[in-house]
């Protein structure tokens, strides 16, 4: 782990990898992952024309050779400006790490996705590790650097941590050293706010989206974020957390799913309002509401947050203003 | 022992499970399924199983066999992939990428579910994203992204028709618009 002293003398600088989710559905997630990264004082470069990772669970299982080519042309524009490509989207994640992992274990691979790159005008080379932004905040920044920047503090906050799966596993191609089953990294940057982490039953478990099972049988997808959501309204929280827009959707859009599908089940609606990391992190930075996208500046209809964030604003009035 | 002797027993073994789905795996490095001891670890784990047909013995188990109705059923498609398989089989086996594998051959095969075929075939393909902000349904995102101060388009492949043309001429030079072609005519028949 990078010391403080060699943060500050690093002028640090990565090209922020959007994906599909964070820009097309979730763009205040866009906007305070910029707003937090520049208020920490770090430059994020746009990778301009990057595509879809591609998405592992639909475009990968569809065709292996797609998926490396095109993850290997996105990590390309980063290697490009000479920086790490860093997203917010753990299925983003998964993709540009797994693909740079393999390619960068199998040279005659590496040679034959360069064969297919050239005829664009590109090169990979496997210099720059793709990092999730959760990764940046914990081990390139660490969390001393990160309180330096705290300024106010949830008094009475509870949260549950959704970490999601691609974050962690698979573990041998991931920083975390092999932890897989308990996690503490994100608990740890929702705890620096002052809020507390509850424990919940099965934290670790899906939220039900990846594989492609949300975009082809939705009714499976909401099943696993039913039983999510039952274990997290039982051990009584405010606010869920996600470190991955495709995790957000599913359990903001997701609550609408699961009370049209399952209602007999749940008895009543959830209404627990979902936020992304930067988000909350950015409040106890003391950025305002509005540049981290948690206030509503439109007449708009049918359109994320699905689950209104007013609880949460209001607890923030009470907590921290 | 020395490669080529290697190489040769390893084949010896392969051929008495007489299995086109295994020969496969070996040949893209996924050898490791043949250690493969049964345990049902991977059953245990997967929390798809808990509300599911799926059961991930079993469907490593008619890999093995070459049982071809693996390709055929729902199951592949119920894996959500959250890898924990993978992460608790005992005999290292890289669980959730063999069934990633049995998806490609499944739809090399031409067995893809409807709404994933379309995702490919006219989201994936012709704007380059999985989820787009383009075109007169999707105004009420741009709207949104203006919102929050950002673009109305990000400064990906929405913002650069030539990006969108790379990465055509990609797909198309690896034979996935091609496959894509094919499993169109399949569906019109």
């Amino acid at each position: 782990m990078n010391s403080l002293s060699e943060i500050q003398n690093d002028n640090l600088k990565y090209g922020l990898f959007l994906g599909c989710i964070i820009p097309n559905r979730y763009p205040m997630i866009e906007r305070s992952i910029r707003d937090v990264f520049d208020e920490l004082g770090m430059k994020l470069l746009d990778l301009k024309g990057a595509s879809c990772c591609p998405a592992p669970g639909v475009f990968r299982s569809f065709h292996n050779l797609t998926w490396l080519v095109i993850a290997a042309r996105n990590i390309s524009i980063a290697e490009k400006l000479g920086v790490s490509p860093i997203t917010g989207c753990n299925g983003c994640y998964g993709t540009l790490r797994d693909v740079w992992y393999e390619l960068n274990h199998n040279y005659k691979l590496k040679k034959d996705i360069n064969k297919e790159l050239n005829k664009i005008g590109k090169k990979y080379t496997g210099k720059y590790e793709p990092k999730h932004i959760v990764q940046v905040l914990y081990l390139d920044l660490g969390l001393d650097y990160l309180r330096n920047y705290i300024k106010y503090s949830f008094s009475n906050l509870k949260v549950a941590v959704h970490y999601g799966c691609h974050i962690v596993r698979p573990s041998d191609k991931r920083p975390w050293n092999n932890e897989y089953e308990y996690p503490t990294f994100l608990d740890e940057i929702v705890e620096l706010t002052g809020a507390n982490s509850i424990e919940y039953k099965d934290k670790n478990l899906c939220c039900g989206a990846g594989g492609g099972v949300r975009s082809a049988i939705n009714e499976v997808a909401a099943d696993f974020t039913k039983e999510k959501l039952i274990n997290i309204r039982n051990a009584g929280v405010d606010i869920i957390i996600t470190c991955c827009p495709f995790c957000q959707l599913q359990f903001d859009l997701g609550q609408k799913d699961v009370a049209n599908l399952y209602m007999d089940e749940i008895k009543k609606p959830f209404n627990i309002p979902v936020i992304y990391i930067t988000q909350l992190l950015g409040l106890s930075m003391g950025l305002d509401p509005n540049r981290l996208g948690l206030i509503k500046n439109h007449t708009l209809k049918d359109i994320s947050p699905y689950i209104s964030y007013k609880p949460f604003l209001k607890l923030i009035k009470e907590q921290l203003i | 022992m020395n490669e080529k002797i290697q190489e040769i027993i390893k084949r010896d073994i392969c051929e008495s499970y007489n299995s086109n789905i295994l020969r496969k795996f070996i040949d893209t490095g996924l050898e490791e399924i043949r250690a493969c001891i049964n345990c049902g670890t991977c059953t245990g784990s997967c929390p798809s199983g808990r509300r599911t047909a799926l059961r991930t013995r079993s469907v490593i188990k008619k890999a093995l066999d070459g049982d071809d109705s693996v390709l055929k059923d729902i199951d592949i498609w119920l894996c959500s992939t959250c890898y924990y398989c993978y992460e608790r089989c005992p005999r290292n086996i890289l669980v959730t990428d063999m069934v990633i594998k049995l998806r490609n051959i499944a739809v090399e095969k031409g067995y893809i579910l409807e709404k994933h075929f379309n995702l490919a075939y006219n989201v994936f393909f012709k704007t380059c994203h999985a989820i787009s902000a383009k075109g007169e349904n999707n105004k009420k995102w741009r709207e949104l992204r203006e919102s929050y101060k950002l673009p109305s388009l990000p400064p990906t492949v929405h913002s650069y028709p030539e990006a969108v043309k790379e990465c055509q001429t990609l797909m198309k030079e690896v034979k996935f618009k091609k496959l894509l072609d094919q499993i169109k005519k399949k569906i019109k028949k």
